[in-house]
């Protein structure tokens, strides 16, 4: 159907268009309050405070408080940031310190550099 | 005080092992693994690493009631347990009693993405949590090299994998860690460079088209073990490693002895055929009844409820059934009592270190009194005189040290001479029996004899071999004026010798006659001659007494006569007188005797 491939085009210029409005729910696995954990923290609040206010939720799991967790979310490093929404799903190691990088893996990197 | 050394009072320190339960290995290892530390498991791809390492959790939670943790990097639960229930382990059973568990940790390079610094201390967790669910005590780590494809950042995962290593120690789990080799090294990634208690190497390597298993242990720490390389064996049953290298010579002699199932055979044994426990050589040329001698011999094994384990290299077990139903022998009813097994497999299968792996593996399983290797020589041809010498020497080493009967067939060739040829293996054989295809008079006869037999005064005369329907039967060969002989030659020259012997007997009777007669002519003329002399003597008798009388009856009338002439009688004429007096009285006294015995006659 020829007629319906314009329209198409257009649903996705707009959809490119708008503002990200997405939830972000992420999740921080850390391994007990470490100087590291506490980096990770700082670093991800401030990164969420500064591009995602609004539209994310954020979880810190302690995975000593729950070690059947790990297991559950295939963790193999730590401070692992996970984010599930939007997809596809990610999976960040690290302390987050590089917030360029953070950004671009959680997909938020393109709107900072528009803004 | 000088001269005592001094221990702090402390014992010792002995290091406490981890038996694996597998077949083989805990016998090179002294007793296993060190208990409580990280082993490397290396080797190339397919060598069984995995298997290796899944056995080793396995006949710890079944056989020594350690549970086990299986850390999968590579495979996802349901294909670890897919691949080891081909082993013959009830994996399920135990993963629900919680003997087993399997934690499959996904290590993806692209679903992983570093933002800063980071450890493993994840992965502690996870293994930490898993290791006290089911309170393990033994861990594998499967392998653990995927993680350096996953993780970008080497320093940190090496770092990492040495506090990995000491977080295993610490938590006191005996724990395999298996890595690829490559690069020249013993694992790809220099793993060996943090486990360094025990390195135990896995080899899969293709020889002349022929593949080979071995494991090394490379490194034991604290620990003396065997360095040389095993071969080893992945089947149906699981692991299994042979330490056959034991080339000590301390096995027991068994004195008993056991019969060849050929009588003859055992008579010139010596009488009562083999020694137990000794190793029997057969060769001889092509047909010459190598493989019927040896089915005899198992035969009258299985006759005395021993259970017999038959390796041929060149026929199948139906062939063999259906060929020595043919000289009368029913082996099949000892394969259905269980007593007799066939293991046929091709020489060119797999190499020679895996044909021995085999043997030991089905001997182990079978328990049999009495092994056959048909045709041992067969081997040879998958590898060199020395390493096929070496193999038969730890073979009948093990063998020996079970007490285990052994006979090993050989083909010869036609032409070489096999005292020569199999010199290199003769001197492993204790008995060594030799088949012969004699040639002679356009026919081919087989004989047997009896080249070496320690330990027993053994007959030294060639026997003459025949396969009949009955079995195999030894006669003693011909040897007379015409020269050692056999089969037809034989016969005719039986025959020959019973015709002349049949002569030399006439001859003798005929003689004998003859002497009868001539002693029967000889004994008839003694009678003749004594009758003759019987009737003589009675004739001469006769006169004698009449002379007697005459000469009484003449002394009587000359007294008388003397008396009439009253002594007047002259010397000279009287003489004359007397003559004629004499004549006169003869007259007369014959006449009255003929008086006399007259009246006699007429009386009769």
């Amino acid at each position: 159907m020829p007629a319906k491939s314009p329209n198409k085009t257009a649903e996705f210029e707009r959809a490119l268009a708008e503002p990200d409005t997405q939830l972000y729910v992420l999740r921080l696995c850390i391994s007990g309050m470490t100087p590291r954990s506490r980096e990770a923290i700082i670093n991800i609040k401030q990164i969420c405070e500064t591009h995602l206010q609004g539209q994310y939720e954020l979880e810190v799991i302690d995975l000593y408080q729950q070690p059947a967790l790990a297991a559950k979310y295939e963790i193999l490093g730590t401070p692992t940031l996970l984010k599930t929404l939007p997809a596809p799903v990610r999976r960040l190691i690290g302390d987050l310190s590089d917030t360029t990088k953070t950004l671009r893996r959680l997909g938020v990197a393109v709107k900072m550099n528009n803004a | 005080m000088p001269g005592v050394r001094k221990t702090n009072g402390l014992p010792l320190p002995h290091l406490a092992k981890t038996p694996t339960g597998i077949r083989g290995l805990d016998e090179i290892t002294g007793g296993g693994l060190p208990k409580g530390r990280p082993t490397l498991v290396t080797g190339g791809a397919g060598c069984g690493k995995t298997l290796f390492s899944m056995e080793f959790l396995l006949r710890g939670a079944m056989e020594f009631h350690e549970p086990g943790l299986f850390v999968s990097f590579e495979e996802q639960e349901r294909e670890l347990l897919e691949n080891v229930a081909s082993l013959g382990f009830n994996v399920n059973q135990l993963v629900k009693r919680k003997r087993l568990a399997i934690e499959f940790v996904r290590a993806e390079h692209s679903e992983i993405h570093e933002t800063g610094d980071y450890d493993l201390e994840g992965l502690f967790i996870r293994l930490g949590h898993a290791i006290d669910r089911i309170k393990a005590k033994r861990v594998v780590l499967d392998t653990i090299e995927a993680l350096f494809s996953a993780l970008p950042n080497q320093a940190i995962l090496r770092a990492e994998l040495r506090r990995l290593f000491r977080w295993l120690k610490d938590r006191g789990v005996t724990a395999i860690v298996t890595a690829e080799r490559g690069g020249g090294m013993l694992t790809r990634h220099g793993l060996e460079e943090y486990v360094s208690d025990c390195v135990i190497l896995l080899d899969h390597r293709v020889i002349d088209q022929m593949s080979t298993r071995r494991l090394r242990v490379v490194k034991y720490r604290g620990s003396a073990h065997g360095t040389n390389e095993y071969p080893f064996l992945i089947d149906e049953t699981g692991f299994s490693v042979m330490p056959v290298t034991s080339l000590t010579l301390d096995h027991e002699a068994p004195t008993k002895r056991m019969s060849t199932g050929i009588a003859p055979l055992d008579a010139m044994l010596g009488g009562q055929g083999l020694f137990r426990g000794s190793s029997i050589l057969i060769s001889g040329t092509p047909g010459s009844g190598k493989s019927s001698i040896s089915a005899h011999l198992i035969d009258a094994a299985c006759a005395r409820g021993e259970r017999c384990l038959y390796f041929p290299f060149e026929e199948s077990q139906q062939q063999i059934l259906r060929n020595m139903r043919s000289i009368g022998l029913d082996l099949s009813q000892w394969v259905e009592r269980g007593l007799l097994r066939y293991h046929a497999a091709r020489p060119h299968l797999r190499g020679l270190e895996m044909h021995l792996a085999t043997i030991h593996r089905q001997i182990a399983d079978f328990q049999p009194r009495t092994v056959v290797l048909d045709p041992v020589s067969n081997l040879m041809d998958i590898g060199t005189a020395a390493e096929t010498k070496a193999m038969l020497t730890r073979l009948i080493d093990f063998l020996k040290s079970h007490e285990i009967t052994t006979v090993f067939t050989s083909l010869t060739s036609e032409t070489d001479n096999p005292e020569t040829t199999e010199v290199g293996i003769s001197s492993l054989m204790d008995t060594w029996l030799l088949v012969r295809n004699l040639e002679y008079n356009g026919e081919r006869t087989r004989g047997l004899y009896i080249l070496k037999s320690r330990g027993m005064a053994h007959s030294h005369q060639i026997r003459e071999f025949t396969l009949t329907d009955h079995g195999a039967k030894l006669r003693d060969v011909y040897t007379g004026p015409a020269g050692v002989l056999m089969g037809t030659a034989r016969t005719l020259q039986e025959a020959r010798d019973l015709v002349e012997r049949g002569s030399r007997h006439n001859e003798l009777t005929r003689r004998q006659r003859e002497l009868e007669s001539k002693r029967q002519a000889m004994e008839a003329q003694i009678v003749a001659l004594r009758a003759a002399y019987d009737a003589e003597a009675v004739e001469l008798e006769t006169v004698i007494d009449e002379r007697r009388q005459a000469e009484t009856i003449f002394d009587q009338q000359r007294e008388s006569l003397e008396l009439l002439r009253d002594g007047a009688t002259g010397n000279g004429s009287g003489n004359t007188r007397k003559g004629v007096g004499h004549e006169r009285l003869r007259q007369q006294s014959r006449a009255r005797n003929e008086r006399k015995e007259r009246p006699r006659g007429e009386a009769r």
